[in-house]
């Protein structure tokens, strides 16, 4: 056995593995090979390559002064531009990463999840990229919520699965694809969009995501000879909080903040904040974490004006940040959200999505309490474009029967 | 072979069961249920009826929000369960129900339910109902530390699942981990009727066999009378789940299903006597 450090794939007592028996033995090649490729040069490279080339990376760093002046107190604020990468999101990083094991393994279709359609449209890409078949799994309600990006997935050549059981949302769109792989992992993969999941889907997507927090610690020294006071990210599964935080988890005097969908608020019942006292740990979707869950551990559903946060259970290493109390996590309302999302735009010119919206509310609040000496660093780990229908709607921008699109 | 267990001295009423069907010379039959659907008191009347009709050991499915080893007859009846408001303490009365009606029973379950429960009540509770042990379809032995530990302490039965994809080595240490019976998954998929039963299933049996003695029974995608008498003939279990539950789910009223339900589970039960 070459693992040194049972039990495997734990943040503490969050994580393992619960899945079918059927499952196991794809879960060991996938580490195996995972972890070849970590030290395999020409993986490394072809990666790298794929990052500068195709995704544009590195991505920039913004200082947003007008928003600072005007929203945070006068906090200097800093947004690490993830929504510039190609496909508009930090979804990417990983899915580049997971279809290039994919052809590793020999295997020739890939699975995803997807909620608001932002990693199926990566899924998407990366296979329309690389030669292989695709089938993306979303609720039948979010089909409906986010009609176009489903045609941005089907012009690139996926199939389009809506999921008619449970809620329809992206719990049972991760359910339905845990079936498809069960039945079909001779040949195929599951790109899982999230730090969540058995082992090693947490680990391995995290660290498909850490060249977020490598790139923006270098760039903000280099900028500001100095450590942000804060880094600030929106955590629904918790794949770019747990990118940009992980370089900056030995940095005792750096603040981490991870923002969760509020919903109507932690007292309403209708939240996704895993971490206000709702939620307990328990299993979903493979793995041990803090999940959204009733006094017999059924699953309670989430809400949030963000499909992408919109999601019962968090990231395992998450859950382990949290109880060590190296990570804090605090819930942002619909409303905040989008008075946030309103802020960046008119005093920036840059549309954010409306789960970066959660981490910009965040550096509101914060840069409010800090003032002008703090530094703040905010994971912009997506752009608003997919949710111009969403923010129209909630601003009042468009008449009732234009709401059918 | 698996001589490291402590309470090895046990046997529970699913075993005796096991080995009573195999001194008869045939396969049991092992009916799938979820307690619940359509309401409790119909579940556990279904369940009843089953048996009278020659079902020998019940497998008691707790409807759970994400069922992901499950196809769609089994998470509609699921579904409906939980919405007619199904608790989990209903699963100990199915239990003693099926028990008093003179079958053995084990309770299929996802992992979340019984970690919310507490393990060791759950263990506690189920055993007091007469109930002989779980089926963890999402529980695999390296993550069951807890389990192994309370099916001991409360002399249950566990029921790990071995799939075609196993690994040799998996195979050694899961039916190791087993008690009771080891569930033989005979296709790469999720629960349904299939039109056939995979050649899978024969093969995987065998390498079961090679490496441990404990009873084999055989799940998924078997629904007739035809394919229960296939595997019948080489395993000491079939297992029939949402052929069963379909008879529920597509009827047009409670009487009608429990007809069907009975008139299926006689052909099956025909089907294990060759």
């Amino acid at each position: 056995m070459s693992q040194t450090t049972p039990p495997l794939g734990r943040f503490g007592a969050y994580g393992g593995r619960y899945v079918p028996e059927a499952l196991v033995a794809a879960l060991e090649e996938l580490d195996e090979h995972r972890r070849k490729a970590s030290a395999d040069p020409s993986f490394v490279g072809e990666l790298s390559e794929l990052h500068r080339s195709y995704t544009g990376r590195p991505s920039i760093i913004t200082p947003v002064h007008r928003f600072g002046d005007e929203h945070c107190g006068g906090a200097q604020v800093v947004l690490k531009r993830e929504d510039l990468n190609h496909t508009g999101s930090h979804k990417i990083n990983n899915v580049l990463g997971q279809a290039l094991l994919t052809k590793r393994m020999g295997k020739t279709r890939v699975i995803a999840e997807t909620g608001a359609g932002q990693h199926g449209v990566a899924t998407a890409t990366a296979a329309a990229l690389m030669g292989l078949d695709c089938t993306v799994y979303m609720g039948r309600v979010d089909t409906e919520r986010q009609a176009l990006n489903v045609a941005r997935m089907q012009l690139l050549g996926a199939e389009v699965v809506p999921v008619d059981h449970g809620s329809r949302t992206l719990k049972d769109a991760v359910n339905e694809a845990f079936r498809d792989w069960v039945a079909n992992v001779g040949h195929t993969h599951y790109v899982l969009g999230t730090v969540t999941g058995p082992y090693p889907f947490p680990e391995m997507v995290r660290d498909f995501h850490r060249i977020i927090g490598v790139e923006a610690r270098a760039q903000m020294l280099d900028a500001y000879g100095r450590l942000p006071d804060a880094v600030l990210a929106c955590v629904g599964g918790g794949s770019n909080a747990m990118g940009i935080f992980h370089r900056f988890i030995d940095d005792p005097d750096v603040r981490l903040i991870g923002l969760e969908g509020g919903g109507d608020g932690p007292d309403s019942g209708r939240h996704a904040s895993r971490f206000s006292g709702q939620a307990s740990p328990g299993v979903l979707h493979g793995a041990f974490t803090y999940v959204l869950q009733d006094d017999e551990g059924q699953t309670i559903e989430s809400h949030s004006v963000s499909a992408g946060l919109d999601y019962p259970s968090v990231g395992p290493e998450h859950s382990f940040l949290r109880d060590s109390g190296r990570a804090e996590y605090l819930p942002v309302t619909d409303t905040e959200a989008m008075s946030a999302f309103q802020a960046l735009s008119r005093t920036e010119g840059i549309l954010p999505a409306i789960e970066s919206a959660h981490a910009l509310a965040g550096a509101m609040n914060l840069g409010r309490e800090l003032g002008r000496d703090a530094l703040l660093l905010v994971n912009l780990s997506g752009r608003g474009d997919k949710d111009v229908h969403t923010a129209a709607q909630w601003f009042g921008l468009l008449d009732e029967k234009d709401t059918q699109i | 072979m698996s001589s490291s267990d402590s309470s090895q001295g046990h046997v529970s009423a699913v075993s005796e069961r096991l080995a009573k069907t195999k001194s008869e010379g045939r396969a049991a039959l092992v009916g799938y249920l979820p307690v619940g659907y359509p309401d409790v008191d119909g579940s556990i009347e279904a369940m009843v009826t089953m048996v009278k009709a020659g079902v020998d050991i019940v497998e008691i499915g707790l409807p759970y929000t994400d069922p992901l080893m499950d196809g769609p007859v089994i998470q509609t009846a699921a579904t409906g369960a939980l919405a007619a408001g199904v608790h989990v303490r209903d699963v100990f009365r199915a239990a003693e129900a099926v028990a008093a009606a003179g079958a053995a029973c084990e309770v299929m379950t996802y992992w979340n339910p019984v970690l919310r429960y507490g393990v060791d009540a759950f263990a506690r509770d189920l055993a007091a109902a007469g109930c002989s042990g779980l089926i963890t379809p999402d529980l695999v032995p390296d993550e069951a530390a807890d389990w192994i530990e309370a099916s001991a302490a409360h002399d249950l039965d566990r029921v790990f699942l071995v799939a075609p994809s196993s690994t040799p080595e998996r195979l050694v240490t899961t039916t190791a981990a087993c008690r009771g019976f080891v569930y033989a998954a005979s296709l790469m998929g999720v629960t349904g009727a299939r039109a056939q039963v995979d050649s899978e299933a024969a093969k995987l049996v065998q390498r079961v066999r090679a490496v441990s003695d404990i009873p084999a029974c055989v799940g998924l995608g078997v629904s007739t009378a035809e394919q229960a008498r296939e595997v019948a003939g080489y395993a000491d279990g079939v297992i029939v789940g949402s052929a069963l539950v379909a008879t529920l789910v597509d009827a047009d009223d409670r009487q009608a299903g429990l007809s069907a339900l009975a008139r299926k589970a006689e052909s099956l039960a025909d089907g294990v006597r060759g």
